[in-house]
């Protein structure tokens, strides 16, 4: 079975989401919590379901990943790109997902 | 340029109040989010892969400094510095927060913008020709009339649950620069013997998966039944758009299956019904909103052609800037200028806050407070004395918007793609980035000439690839990016599909290819007065296809 996360975007500010091992939406797909098999992919579902219900997160989706030396790539580029950001400086101090706060 | 009056400034603060309260039912659950969703998109708010995105109306794409500078504040406030202007003229803003979105659009209202319209299936931002009321060639300004529909069509009960989206676009002189045959409504505006104004109108335009020019179906409509017409256009399409299939709704469809002169027939059957009703336009309606759109009082300056000659031959990068970005005036000591949003190796179309400062100070410094956005992704400042031309120059090379190359290769439309579109399959800006690099060295551009790249990054064709001199498609094969080259695509008077070449390239193959395609065109051209599209239309595809496939061309 190919490992699997659970994503979304805020429902506040839209920022891309994911789901980590203590139920938090976290900002980091490195921080997910990885569905191994089909019990946990099924829990992740459901927990998505119950997030998008109780209004926390919106365009909830559970996709495909991979583990390469510890580091977590979805399989699809677009997941990829949600997860690391626009692939070009697109503004003077922005990379990736980096934000205000981050920003150089 | 029009200005709000009581009931527009009352309409438009009741709609943002009326957004306000369902954004904070939305954040409190109260609203769930399939109720909570066509009423964002109604007012703009759509959501991308990163984070919501705004976009905002700039009618026909006329707005002036004060509103420029509001549109950098909020970027600098609630976006990450920089606004993407787009092929509708609009702007939109890629990283908002759901909960700031009214406070910005109360913003925007405060200097007479909004985003309505910008989403749904309703009548969208009305575009025209970026060089409305200022080119030399124009036989009447557009705007007066884009913003009669504008004001017509705004919550317009009957339009406002479209079968689709539905756009319309107007320009005033023989050569089309507003794209007028790839929209849903195209209306271009002429004379007949009599001198009387009036409208060609055409139907059925459009890009997305199954591309159409649009069909002539009135050759010479008076200005005064604009709206009736238009209304009775909207009436059959509102009754047979199908509503069955978003991919066969649009009116290019309508158009096709039912053919242009039924369609015609059948509009003419509503038409006389509205022919002589409320919406017969009066004329003195029609001179009171023209004239908000008055040329401005421009004085006599005929030192600039002294200047211009003097400053071209001491700078060569200032002639380059002239020569390529300032087009002639209706006003002789005048020009219109180009401000390009793609720097060599840049994001077409973005502008940070400073920039969009800088385009202010200038705008009221030197170009009587008048700035346009071109379908393009470009800037225009339609009125600048020659005689300024040289501190305007100055102005924007400080701030790295006067790269020489309006309408040249490096010139490029692309949508945001892959890299913050959720409709996307592949990413259109770094493939611009690099296509602009390898061109970017001014003498090669110059030598290849006109030529209008254009990128999508999905079958939507926002960034109106079927109409470049050469298209670029992004898909999704495999997993992986591909991108479909398409040639002898044009969106003016004489309006063509590109022509997919053969089979698609990878990214990393993609820039090759169009050095190969503009090095068979170099080869083969007649001279250097033969542009890419003539010599295109004179020769087909063959030639490129033999210069990128080789023998196995035939099977491409």
């Amino acid at each position: 079975m190919v490992d699997k996360v659970l994503t979304a975007n805020r429902l506040s500010d839209g920022i891309s989401v994911w789901l980590d091992a203590a139920g938090n939406w976290v900002e980091s797909l490195q921080d997910a919590f990885v569905a191994r098999h089909a019990e946990a992919v099924s829990a992740l579902e459901s927990t998505g379901k119950t997030a998008f219900a109780d209004n926390k997160v919106v365009d909830v989706n559970v996709i495909d990943i991979e583990e390469v030396n510890g580091v977590l790539r979805p399989l699809r580029l677009r997941e990829r790109i949600r997860a690391e950001g626009p692939t070009m400086e697109y503004a003077p101090g922005y990379k990736g997902l980096a934000g205000p706060v981050h920003a150089a | 340029m029009y200005r709000y009056d009581e009931f527009d400034h009352a309409f438009v603060h009741d709609r943002v109040e009326q957004f306000r309260d369902q954004v904070e039912r939305r954040l409190s659950g109260e609203l769930a989010e399939d109720a909570f969703k066509p009423l964002r998109l109604m007012n703009g708010v759509y959501l991308q892969l990163h984070a919501y995105m705004l976009r905002v109306a700039i009618p026909y794409g006329t707005l002036n400094a004060r509103q420029m500078r509001m549109l950098a504040h909020i970027a600098r406030k609630y976006d990450r510095g920089y606004g993407h202007f787009t092929t509708r003229q609009n702007i939109q803003y890629n990283w908002p927060k759901l909960s700031d979105t009214p406070d910005i659009l109360t913003e925007l209202a405060s200097v007479e913008m909004h985003a309505i319209q910008t989403s749904g299936n309703c009548i969208r931002n009305v575009t025209a020709d970026h060089f409305a009321g200022a080119a030399a060639d124009e036989i009447a300004d557009p705007r007066p009339y884009a913003e009669i529909l504008r004001q017509w069509s705004s919550v317009h009960p009957e339009f406002s649950f479209l079968p689709r989206k539905f756009k319309i676009a107007v320009t005033g002189a023989a050569h089309d620069r507003a794209a007028i045959q790839v929209h849903d409504i195209g209306l271009h505006l002429k004379k007949n013997d009599q001198g009387e104004i009036g409208f060609a109108v055409y139907v059925g335009g459009g890009q997305g998966r199954t591309p159409m020019i649009a069909k002539k179906i009135r050759d010479f409509l008076p200005e005064e039944d604009l709206l009736s017409y238009t209304t009775a256009i909207m009436r059959v399409y509102n009754l047979h758009g199908r509503r069955d299939n978003k991919y066969k709704a649009r009116i290019k469809i309508l158009a096709h299956e039912t053919g242009a002169e039924e369609l015609a027939r059948q509009v003419d059957v509503e038409f006389a019904d509205l022919k002589n009703t409320e919406l017969k336009l009066p004329d003195a309606d029609i001179q009171a909103i023209t004239a908000y759109f008055a040329l401005p009082a421009m004085p006599e300056r005929p030192e600039g052609w002294a200047n211009l000659a003097r400053w071209k031959k001491a700078d060569e990068n200032f002639a380059r800037w002239v020569d390529q970005n300032v087009k002639p005036h209706s006003h002789p000591d005048y020009g219109m200028v180009t401000i390009s949003l793609k720097p060599i190796g840049g994001i077409p179309g973005d502008a940070s806050d400073a920039q969009m400062d800088l385009v202010a100070d200038i705008a009221e410094d030197y170009a009587f407070d008048e700035i346009r956005v071109s379908h393009e992704q470009n800037l225009i400042l339609p009125h600048v004395a020659l005689a300024d031309l040289e501190a305007v120059y100055r102005g924007l090379v400080s701030s790295g918007l006067a790269t020489a190359n309006a309408g040249l290769i490096t010139d490029i439309i692309a949508c945001p793609g892959l890299d913050y579109c959720a409709l996307a399959n592949a990413r259109s800006i770094p493939l611009s980035q690099e296509i602009s690099t390898r061109f970017g060295d001014p003498a090669r551009q110059a030598e290849i000439g006109e030529l209008k790249i254009k990128i999508s990054g999905c079958i939507n064709a926002c960034g109106h690839h079927h109409v470049g001199h050469i298209g670029l498609l992004g898909v999704e094969k495999k997993g992986a990016e591909l991108y479909q080259i398409t040639l002898g695509g044009s969106g003016d008077e004489n309006t063509s599909i590109g022509e997919i070449i053969g089979r698609g390239f990878e990214p990393e193959k993609v820039t090759d290819a169009i050095e190969t395609i503009v090095d068979t065109y170099l080869g083969l051209r007649n001279d250097a007065s033969e542009t890419f599209l003539e010599a295109y239309r004179r020769v087909g595809p063959q030639p490129f296809k033999l210069a990128l496939y080789g023998s196995s061309s035939a099977a491409a």
